[in-house]
């Protein structure tokens, strides 16, 4: 909505308005206090006191760095995987129609618009079917499975955006179908392609509740927090993951957020 | 002046062989470019999907705890005593009170940001939503058991307002209250609201950008109140926005099992008692007859949310 003169908001707006935001920040800002705090048996406030130790003892423990490992090798391996299903599926859909057109983009949201219990209870039960032992690739299988959407939003946006006249006029000049996607399609939807595949990691790195069906005894990073959220044994490690947790996340969304800027879509829209 | 051939001559090689029949025929090319992705999803998903939805049709024999695969609707029988169908009342009252609070919290942020927010305050309020949407789910819930922990800030807070006599006050009722917020409905309510309330905004921000400012100035200049052009005005035009935002928070309520095991009583959502059940209880028939209901509520809630026009604000 957009008046034509410059009005100022109407104070009680203004106090909702910055009230609802400090609700959604201000839980955030105290995980980073507390990755600091002396405390070491509850989770007193105000911090005793403060410290940069948790630090290093959190560098030092082989299971979080196995738990972030795993993490990050599913979260690329289905990232690479969305990246390759999401474009295709974008690229038919948007080029052309067809019959089943809507079916397909229903097909590609269902995973996330179904709450994720349902996808995470069907898949390990097909696994248990199957006689599939679970291991990365059964973690793997998940994510990518969710992972599409994310990469599928932002591409058919992009391809509504750029025009079919390129295309054609690459193919008027002698370029063969390869020489097109290499040289017009490519640039055109990489910087999407990117931020697709940067929320696609973010939100592989961050599952959880798939994840617990699918993931047999290994852990990933967010697995290992959910352990020390249901049985907490060691409060002031679990605080400095959380922070770094925080951190990681946020460089991909403002990236992705850059990349996307001028665009009509909201990147993160289809999360 | 030598005129080029109209048409040119094949092109050589596989690529070039590729590249001209691809353009000659664009369903093989739409093919090709389909097969991957349908196959993935339509095997993997909704091959498991399917097959969890066949076990609900199954039952479990009470005394040597085997499935039994014979057709029976005795499992969907199961969901409707009184223990279950009171999971499934709660979940679903949950839900519900969340969406509405969200809604209620979320308005005056979407309203700001689309009506008065300009320029760089735009991308402001844009990543203030955005951020905490993408950030880690269990950070998040960590974060609120920090908070509503007995130690925790909030009650310091309270404490140092001298309010915690009405904190007190609240956790005596009954349903809302409990020993502490950390294991109360209020606690849990408290989490589903903060965690799902981006997810509002969102819409419902896109659904008020698109309402044109001087509809709202015509509605004062004919004299109405803002209330008056609230209620006749932006609402009817925010309501598909809000109807879009509420099936998120709704959907998401329904099928988390993961913030009331943390912030919560020990009574059971729909979530948990999928996972107990085909846990630890080994019951699949049970669990798969137990998500169909977020099914079959989601599937009435998005067809009378498309009757809305709820999905043109998405």
């Amino acid at each position: 909505m957009r008046a034509d003169r410059n009005e100022r908001a109407p104070l009680p707006l203004t106090i909702a308005a910055a009230a609802g935001l400090l609700f959604l920040h201000l839980p955030i800002l105290l995980i980073f206090v507390y990755a600091f705090t002396t405390e070491d048996k509850s989770y007193a406030w105000p911090p005793p006191g403060f410290t940069t130790k948790w630090f290093a003892v959190t560098w030092n423990r082989p299971d979080v760095w196995e738990a972030l490992t795993l993490s990050v090798k599913v979260a690329s391996i289905s990232t690479a995987v969305a990246l390759v299903l999401g474009t295709l599926c974008a690229a038919a859909v948007s080029r052309t129609k067809f019959f089943g057109r809507e079916t397909i983009s229903l097909l590609v949201i269902l995973p996330i618009a179904l709450p994720g219990i349902i996808t995470g209870i069907a898949l390990r039960s097909a696994f248990s079917l199957a006689e599939i032992p679970f291991s990365t690739w059964t973690i793997v299988l998940g994510h990518a499975t969710f992972c599409v959407v994310v990469v599928y939003n932002n591409a058919v946006a992009r391809f509504r955006r750029t025009s079919a006249s390129l295309i054609e006029a690459s193919m008027d000049l002698g370029a063969d179908g390869f020489q097109t996607f290499r040289y017009v399609i490519l640039p055109n939807i990489g910087t999407a392609l990117l931020a697709g595949g940067m929320l696609a990691f973010a939100l592989s790195f961050d599952e959880v509740i798939v994840t617990t069906f699918t993931a047999g005894q290994q852990a990933t990073l967010p697995i290992w927090m959910l352990e020390e959220l249901v049985r907490p044994r060691q409060r002031p490690v679990t605080n400095v993951v959380a922070m770094v947790v925080v951190i990681v996340t946020f460089l991909p969304i403002l990236a992705a957020f850059y990349l996307t800027r001028d665009g009509d879509q909201i990147a993160g829209a289809g999360k | 002046m030598s005129a080029n051939p109209a048409i040119l001559p094949r092109r050589g090689g596989v690529a070039g062989a590729l590249s001209d029949a691809f353009w000659r025929h664009p369903g093989l090319l739409l093919f090709l470019m389909l097969t991957p992705p349908v196959l993935w999803l339509g095997i993997i998903y909704l091959g498991s999907l399917f097959a969890l939805l066949a076990q609900s049709f199954f039952s479990i024999d009470e005394f040597s705890g085997l499935v039994q695969y014979e057709f029976t609707l005795k499992t969907y029988g199961e969901l409707l005593r009184a223990q279950n169908l009171d999971v499934i009342v709660r979940t679903v009252v949950m839900a519900a009170i969340v969406t509405l609070a969200a809604a209620a919290v979320a308005f005056p942020i979407a309203y700001f940001a689309a009506r008065y927010a300009k320029g760089k305050w735009k991308a402001f309020f844009y990543l203030a939503v955005m951020l905490p949407l993408w950030s880690s789910y269990l950070v998040k819930v960590y974060a609120w058991k920090l908070i509503l922990a007995k130690e925790g800030i909030l009650n310091w807070l309270l404490a140092k307002l001298h309010l915690t006599w009405l904190l007190e006050a609240w956790l005596s009722l009954p349903i809302v209250g409990g020993n502490s917020l950390s294991f109360s409905y209020t606690g849990t309510f408290l989490v589903f609201l903060y965690v799902w309330l981006p997810f509002m905004i969102l819409p419902l921000q896109a659904a008020l950008e698109r309402v044109p400012g001087n509809l709202v100035e015509a509605s004062s200049d004919l004299g109405a109140a803002p209330a008056t052009t609230f209620r006749h005005v932006i609402f009817p035009l925010a309501l598909p926005g809000l109807v879009a935002g509420s099936i998120f928070t709704f959907s998401l309520t329904l099928g988390d099992y993961i913030i009331p095991q943390i912030v919560g009583t020990s009574r059971l959502f729909i979530g948990q008692a999928v996972y107990a059940h085909q846990g630890t209880a080994g019951n699949i028939p049970l669990a798969a007859a137990f998500t169909v209901v977020p099914i079959v509520v989601m599937g009435f809630y998005l067809w009378g949310a498309k009757r809305l026009g709820a999905f043109d604000a998405m």
